[in-house]
């Protein structure tokens, strides 16, 4: 075992590059060892095929694995047949990964989810371990203190041939989120307030650490929601230094290391944090103390404001960004200098990568007990696995959510990614927590707001965009 | 991978910030194992794309139907890694994207596919921008990647910076695997250590395995 050390100067971000470094290529790129490579069926069929014409093979399938989540529909006791469009995309990805011996999550697996959910509930992904998906992301492991980059379907098929995906060192940004956060904040607020704060392209060419009171704060749910969204501060990854919070969340789950072996990955993890005179490339700092809850107004996620906020006047900003600006009103149905609060809306989305745990549906259905969607409200739920679908049904949630008026949906990236069926409709007003508010993401002509899952919850049962912290207080 | 060496051809102009992978390639458009990247390329926004469909769209104008250049704006191709996007870009037979900036995943995916990513320093993106508006459809544009210039119709030569590992890969339209290849031992020294080092790290189930 090789000497640990404390380094007061190194990053947590370099230390894991550097302890994953197998070769600098000729080209001047660092070949980064991937401990885990999880594939899905809307890319990796493509490179399976490429793979198998140039008579190459997958060099790790035992550090390979593939998820079927983009394509599945939602509806209760679906099976492949269920959406038709996603069948072939399904059953390539069978094929290929039989052929290549890769361990598939189908359908039925108890083990079945969205993969960014799935990695850290059964303890694949490590702190201190890099991850690949081919899909943006990816990042969301970051929360475990892992590096993870999301990549595309050459760099999928790059990495299947060698385990290795060939990258420059990007720059390090260290974000530090002071204060602690008030009642019915959470990360996904916190996350969108960085956005807006830094730009959707504030982090592009960089590695996001988060740090301060709020980042140490997070339970390990949050933090993964967290990280999720670095890819929409336009970063290609996103951490946060493993701490005692995630060693006692990931300690006996299925693939953890156990025994002497987790005494010994411990040791070596609790040297991974960044050190004192640990240098950065930018520093932000943003105090969260009097965060509200966030929601999104437009059609990029940096363009959020707080639920009680006004929605801006393209004349207030730079010249260059106005027509964006106005474009994006336009799409929403917005008027400059209009509250947030109180617009009429159709339809609600709890899932996706973003908000889809255990946590974001107990903290939804908190609000919803007891209580109804509006009428008109079309509302769905989909847990981010199989496994959360079944330990919120241990806890009765499924309960709430029918009773309330929810659709209580099977496991996949769903109305997020809209590649299975689920969508909005033209016009429709949607208050959703997943992570792209783009337009037409959630069906042509869709209106996305992105918010958490008090939000979304509290949205369902007045129908109309509200402060959470009003419907619980009892002011309204 | 086609090799890039000097392309003419038409610039089509898309002068706007944040123009995403979903939008450049609509998953619903193009949700199947082998699907028509061409007509999946904006097809929400092109003319013949129903009420979304954009009149003032280069794709919109017959002259703008053989495009070999892009002209864009800032944070192009950010959001979804979608490799799509860079394929949809190349069957509409764009060779070369122009744009005041990329976002990470997309740039790489560029430089995977042969398309060449050009960032103009800013006082020279917007003269170049305004020649492509200029020209219309018309007049050819040519970009030369060995001489890391584009000349525009009339001849004034705007300069790009690209790093030489980049420029050669392009220029050469180099196997990237095939190069990684060439450190096979050093990967597999690499996993060797690994398994010493770091057990869990090279057995995916090693709560399986007993001490």
């Amino acid at each position: 075992m090789s000497v640990t050390h404390f380094d007061m100067s190194a990053t947590l971000f370099d230390k894991i590059w550097d302890a994953h470094v197998a070769a600098r290529r000729i080209d001047g790129r660092d070949l980064v060892y991937i401990d885990r490579h999880v594939l899905h069926e809307l890319h990796a069929p493509h490179a399976f095929g490429k793979l198998q014409k140039a008579g190459r093979a997958v060099r790790r399938p035992d550090l390979t694995f593939s998820a079927i989540d983009h394509t599945p529909s939602t509806k209760p006791g679906r099976d492949e047949h269920t959406n038709p469009e996603g069948l072939p995309l399904i059953e390539a990805m069978r094929a290929g990964s039989l052929r290549n011996a890769i361990r598939v999550f189908d359908l039925k697996d108890p083990e079945h989810g969205i993969s960014h959910v799935v990695a850290p509930e059964i303890g694949m992904v490590l702190p201190g371990a890099t991850h690949a998906v081919p899909d943006s992301h990816a990042c969301t492991v970051g929360g475990l203190g892992a590096l993870a980059f999301g990549c595309g379907t050459s760099e999928l098929e790059h990495i299947l041939a060698t385990q290795v995906i060939a990258m420059h060192r990007p720059k390090r940004m260290r974000i530090r989120l002071d204060g602690s956060l008030g009642p019915h904040v959470r990360a996904k607020d916190v996350a969108l307030a960085v956005i807006a704060h830094i730009g959707s392209a504030g982090g592009r060419g960089f590695a996001i650490e988060f740090s301060g009171a709020v980042a140490r704060a997070l339970p390990v749910e949050g933090r993964l929601t967290l990280c999720n969204l670095t890819i929409e501060m336009g970063s290609r990854t996103g951490l946060i230094a493993a701490d005692d919070t995630v060693f006692q969340w990931l300690h006996g789950r299925p693939w953890a290391p156990a025994g002497a072996r987790w005494a010994r990955a411990l040791a070596y993890w609790k040297t991974l944090p960044s050190g004192e005179g640990a240098v950065f490339d930018s520093d932000i700092n943003l105090d969260c103390g009097a965060l509200q809850p966030q929601i999104t107004w437009g059609t990029d996620p940096g363009q959020a404001i707080a639920i009680s906020g006004r929605v801006p006047d393209p004349a207030d900003a730079e010249a260059h960004r106005r027509p964006l600006l106005e474009k994006a009103l336009v799409y929403m149905g917005l008027t400059p200098g209009m509250a947030i609060e109180g617009l009429r809306v159709d339809r609600v989305f709890i899932g996706s990568c973003t908000n889809a745990r255990l946590s974001d549906l107990e903290e939804a259905a908190a609000i919803l007990r007891g209580r109804r969607i509006a009428p008109g409200m079309q509302a769905l739920v989909s847990p981010g696995s199989a496994k959360v679908r079944r330990d919120a049904e241990a806890l009765g949630l499924d309960k709430v959510f029918s009773d309330a008026g929810f659709i209580w949906g099977e496991s996949a990236c769903s109305m997020c990614a809209g590649a299975n069926g689920d969508k909005g409709e033209r016009g429709e007003r949607i208050l959703s927590t997943t992570n792209r508010n783009f337009e037409n993401r959630q069906g042509p002509g869709a209106r996305t707001h992105l918010v958490g899952p008090a939000l979304a919850a509290a949205a369902a049962v007045t129908g109309e965009i509200t402060d959470v912290r009003k419907l619980l207080g009892g002011a309204r | 991978m086609e090799r890039f060496t000097v392309v003419t051809g038409v610039a089509a102009p898309l002068i706007e910030d944040d123009v995403n992978t979903d939008q450049i390639a609509p998953l619903s458009a193009g949700h199947r194992v082998h699907p028509d990247y061409a007509a999946m390329f904006f097809a929400r926004r092109r003319a013949g794309a129903g009420i979304d469909a954009d009149p003032d769209f280069f794709l919109s104008k017959p002259r703008f139907s053989k495009p070999s250049i892009l002209a864009a704006g800032a944070n192009f191709g950010c959001g979804s890694s979608r490799e799509s996007a860079v394929w949809c870009i190349q069957a509409a037979g764009i060779r070369c994207v122009v744009a005041r900036g990329f976002a990470d995943i997309f740039r790489e995916n560029c430089l995977q596919n042969g398309l060449l990513p050009v960032v103009l320093a800013a006082g020279e993106a917007e003269a170049f921008e305004a020649l492509v508006i200029a020209a219309d459809g018309g007049a050819p544009f040519t970009v030369d990647l060995a001489a890391r210039k584009i000349t525009a119709p009339g001849g004034r030569e705007f300069v790009f910076d690209i790093s030489p590992a980049d420029a050669k890969r392009l220029l050469e339209g180099l196997d990237d695997i095939g190069l990684t290849l060439t450190h096979n031992s050093d990967i597999a020294a690499f996993e060797q250590k690994m398994a010493a080092e770091r057990p869990w790290s090279q057995r995916a189930d090693i709560s399986a395995v007993k001490d």
